[in-house]
């Protein structure tokens, strides 16, 4: 028994490596001198001011937080409601409005985002708009609305109806009783919908990229480093990346600790892409 | 009972217009030309793309092959540790994911030069350099490297339901540890390994960034192909659509014989 | 370290011109210039990677030197390709820009196809800087539509620690010594114009055939290839990770300084000559203040500071005069006339030839040697009937079991 637990912890410390060594190497060299890839030849951290001087960047980290929350906020609103909505529905027409519902979510991403881009050129030809900000923020709300659906759908199949029904024969009206019973109990799972949605939409690359024209999120000006020149800069965005994520995650972990709902907690953000 | 059907109203207009319109249109630009007449040369001509098609299908099936034999003991050891341990490993699998995905992949490059450090590493022994960025190995890697997580989770969460004692009856009633994995571990982790395959082939097999960062162009995968459609170097969207059918037709066989597509079954996987 | 020096000359010239001698040469400038102060105008550019000194290495950063003195912000995007302009172009729509910077081919056909607006040249007193040999050009023929940026050539760069051939000819890029140390265009107008150089033709060939004997080399040439790149170029040859690749003169320029064991030629054969100028796209919302950009890009000074920076050649005389470039750079940038003579300027090609290359570029970068057409529309025929059969045995099963 010991020797098999010795030898797992083994290979777990072997697969971690693996994760985790691109991602030291790229923050190590976030500090180096000179702009190579590959030899260490002093400490600096010139890289991180020039980061900060870096307009594209700055102005693609705006863009990137504001389609996020914007994004994340509609869908969360236009999710609910239609998880509500769909609660209502009559069998067939509930699985045939949940199967489209799955599309952008099983559809690969590529797909997605040409679907879009065509959908965005066709009409074009008969209203006048250009590709930009507000095509960024529909397409991302597009993919984030089936995970608030998601999300929210199976508190309604735990939802306790007879408190529903005791708010009625209490003299509450339909609305009263929305407010007072059921958006309580389904909170927790908008709350979930809405912070996938986030993530989704901060992460997200290949729909930007067919629908964001002008406007730039971090992941696409990333992308266009990458292809460039490339400078120590975008180790120092790595950096400050990982060490966001670093922190809220702790965060969070600290507080499902302590919450001792930990485990649940993180099997939603676990899920996270399907 | 609750009912309110008239609040989704918003959502299915939504639908409409951004989720289906966009696929018809998918549809009607694969069986037209350039000029807007009926044509099926797009979707007869995708037979000149076979090898890319083959290559992609057979790079993303080595990845998840890969995927789950490295994920399959992973997610095991993690499930049989302590509640704290184990929400401490599955945090530190989740970190990377939610790094920038270009980053993450842009990483390996460096890694993976002529001149980079894993060959430099080599030459301390005097062995290499090695090809190993722009080779189908690079891409490969590049899959298993992002999509891993996608195959621990899933594999976690329906092993962590597995008892112990179910295991500890399996070797009382003298099943060696081979025969433990083989007649209970691995029968009780089937949707996990489903949804895990589903899960890791269907990006990898239509990614266009991984081969690009990694393959040097010359690998393309049908992502690569779509891309280059759309916003490439051979603007033809019709083209570029009947291609983006043919990949929705992989993931639908993918997704058909992992039964992913079942509703309630994804439901579960993400709360 | 020229490069330090030359923006402290240029910043120096900057202030003279402008401020200083604004009374007999430049004397409109101030005022031209601050049209549109205040007025909180964006102006969306879209230009190639790496073509214009961004402040790196101490350069002058010439946009936000442009927003300072006209008040107008500069939202600037680039692409890698012509191709890949013109795709986003039709896909996205030609109003979100106002100025792109393509080159001579792409501008033809744009103009073709009703893409650009006419330039107001009254607006652009700095045009009549530009020598005369890049006006009247066959693109343009009436300069309506563009003003020259920068001009330059093709050629081979290679590492000369990693060969002790002298290169000459673009056949060193179908060696099989160098196999997996090649990189090539990933765009398929400069690929097939070398492939047709190569075997002798007209790098604007419109001779079907030729194009497939051209596109046959290049499938050949792909065995070779390590990667396609653009811009990506400029890490590969400057980290040593291939050893030969044709590429932009002055791209090869800038890697060169970067990585001096870096060697650029011209080749023997036909080689391409190209003029990438300012263009206004087609319901671009701020003509004046784009052509107001144009002119900024063709002050000597500017063009000077993005000619050093970049390494491509500027077609004005007065900035050339200013730049102080050693012989072996001077050949490189501004190479001989017998070189010149020997190029050839790519053409508009006729609209079917250009589907055809599309059609040929996709299959070269699809190509694998040993695969038959048939195997994936009957693979995907059955994948799907096999999934259909196993969506339907299963909701029949389903139903069943409930019942």
């Amino acid at each position: 028994m010991t020797r098999s637990t010795k030898s797992s912890r083994a290979y777990l410390y072997v697969v971690f490596t693996f994760l985790y060594l691109p991602i030291f190497v790229l923050i190590f060299f976030s500090f180096n001198k000179s702009k190579s890839r590959n030899l260490f030849t002093g400490f600096t951290l010139d890289w991180y001011r020039q980061l900060f001087q870096n307009e594209m960047i700055l102005r693609a980290l705006v863009v990137t937080l504001a389609v996020a929350a914007i994004a994340s906020v509609c869908a969360t609103i236009l999710g609910t409601a239609a998880a509500i909505g769909i609660q209502g529905m009559k069998r067939w027409s509930r699985f045939t409005v949940m199967n489209f519902t799955y599309i952008p979510v099983i559809n690969p991403e590529v797909v997605t985002g040409v679907s879009m881009l065509l959908l965005f050129t066709s009409l074009r030809y008969f209203l006048n708009f250009n590709m930009g900000f507000g095509t960024l923020l529909i397409a991302h709300i597009t993919f984030n609305v089936p995970y608030v659906i998601l999300s929210v759908n199976p508190k309604f199949r735990q939802l306790d109806n007879s408190l529903y029904e005791a708010a009625l024969d209490l003299g509450c009206n339909p609305t009263q009783a929305f407010f007072k019973v059921i958006l309580p109990q389904i909170m927790p799972g908008i709350t979930t919908g809405f912070l996938m949605a986030l993530t989704y939409s901060i992460d997200d690359f290949v729909i930007s990229y067919f629908t964001s024209g002008t406007s730039q999120t971090l992941s696409i000006a990333v992308y266009s480093m990458t292809r460039r020149k490339v400078s120590p800069e975008i180790n120092a965005l790595s950096t400050l990346i990982f060490a966001a994520v670093l922190t809220i995650l702790l965060i969070m972990n600290f507080k499902d600790i302590r919450s001792e709902n930990s485990k649940s907690g993180l099997k939603k953000k676990g899920a996270e892409r399907i | 009972m609750f009912k309110a059907k008239a609040v989704s109203v918003p959502y299915l207009i939504w639908m409409a217009i951004f989720i289906i319109a966009p696929l018809v249109l998918v549809g009607i630009f694969a069986l037209t030309d350039a000029e807007g007449s009926f044509t099926i040369e797009n979707l007869s001509g995708i037979g000149r793309f076979t090898p890319v098609f083959a290559r992609s299908i057979w790079l993303a099936a080595i990845a998840t092959a890969i995927c789950l034999l490295i994920a399959f003991p992973m997610a095991f050891a993690i499930s049989r540790m302590s509640e704290r341990r184990q929400n401490l490993f599955l945090m530190l699998v989740m970190l990377p994911m939610w790094m920038n995905f270009l980053l993450r992949t842009y990483a390996w490059m460096s890694l993976l030069e002529n001149n980079g450090l894993i060959n430099r590493f080599f030459g301390l022994f005097g062995i290499g350099p090695f090809q190993m960025i722009n080779t189908q190995g690079a891409v490969v890697l590049g899959m298993v490297y992002n999509y891993l997580p996608f195959m621990i989770l899933p594999l976690y969460s329906v092993m962590t339901k597995i008892d112990n004692s179910v295991i500890e009856a399996a070797q009382d009633l003298g099943a060696s540890n081979g025969k433990v994995f083989s007649k209970v571990i691995i029968p009780l982790a089937v949707p996990g390994i489903t949804t895990g395959i589903t899960m890791v082939f269907v990006p990898s097999i239509s990614t266009f960034i991984i081969s690009r960062m990694l393959g040097g162009g010359g690998n393309l995968l049908i992502g690569d192909l779509i891309e280059m459609q759309f916003l490439g170097n051979s603007y033809n969207p019709h083209l570029g659509s009947a291609m983006a059918l043919v990949l929705m037709v992989i993931v639908l066989f993918t997704m058909s014989i992992t039964s992913s597509i079942d509703s309630e079954e994804l439901e579960d996987m993400l709360i | 370290m020229t490069k330090r020096i030359l923006s402290f000359i240029f910043a120096v010239l900057l202030t003279m011109s402008f401020f200083v001698s604004a009374e007999t040469e430049y004397e409109t400038d101030i005022s031209y210039y601050e049209k549109f102060k205040d007025q909180n105008i964006t102006i969306n550019v879209y230009n190639w990677g790496e073509y214009i000194s961004d402040g790196g290495d101490d350069s002058v950063n010439v946009n936000s030197e442009f927003e300072k003195l006209t008040g107008i912000k500069v939202h600037y995007t680039t692409f890698a390709s012509n191709e890949q302009m013109y795709a986003k172009l039709k896909g996205e729509g030609t109003s979100v820009y106002d100025i792109i910077i393509p080159s001579e081919y792409m501008i033809a056909r744009m103009i073709k196809e009703d893409m650009l607006e006419e330039i107001d040249m009254e607006n652009i007193p700095n045009y009549a800087l530009i020598d005369d040999q890049y006006k009247d050009l066959l693109h343009d023929p009436d300069n309506l539509y563009s003003v020259p940026y920068m001009w330059g050539m093709v050629g081979l760069i290679y590492n000369t620690s990693m060969t002790d051939e002298e290169i000459i000819s673009w056949n060193s890029l179908w060696d099989e010594r160098y196999f997996g140390n090649i990189l090539m265009f990933e765009n398929p107008r400069d690929a097939f114009g070398i492939s047709l150089a190569r075997l002798g033709y007209s790098m604007n060939s419109e001779d079907p055939k030729e194009m497939e004997e051209a596109a046959e080399e290049l499938k050949k040439q792909k065995m070779l290839v390590q990667a396609y790149v653009m811009d990506e170029i400029f890490n590969k040859m400057e980290g040593g990770e291939a050893v030969i690749a044709p590429y932009y003169a002055g791209d090869a320029i800038t890697m060169m300084d970067e990585n001096p064991d870096l060697a650029f030629a011209f080749p023997e054969e036909t080689t391409n000559f190209f003029v990438d100028s300012f263009v206004i796209p087609k319901g671009s919302k701020n003509k004046e203040a784009a052509e107001m950009y144009i002119n900024f890009m063709c002050e000597p000074e500017i063009s000077a500071a993005n000619a050093e920076y970049i390494g491509y050649s500027t077609p004005i005389s007065a900035a050339r005069e200013m730049l102080d470039l050693d012989e072996e750079i001077m050949a490189i940038s501004y190479p001989s006339v017998e070189v010149i003579e020997k190029s050839e300027i790519f053409r508009e090609l006729d609209p079917e030839i250009n589907k055809l290359m599309d059609k040929l570029w996709t299959e070269i970068r699809s190509y694998n040697e040993s695969a038959n057409d048939w195997i994936a529309p009957i693979f995907i025929l059955s994948l799907f009937l096999a999934s259909i059969t196993i969506i339907v045995v299963r909701a029949v099963k389903k139903k069943r079991s409930v019942q």
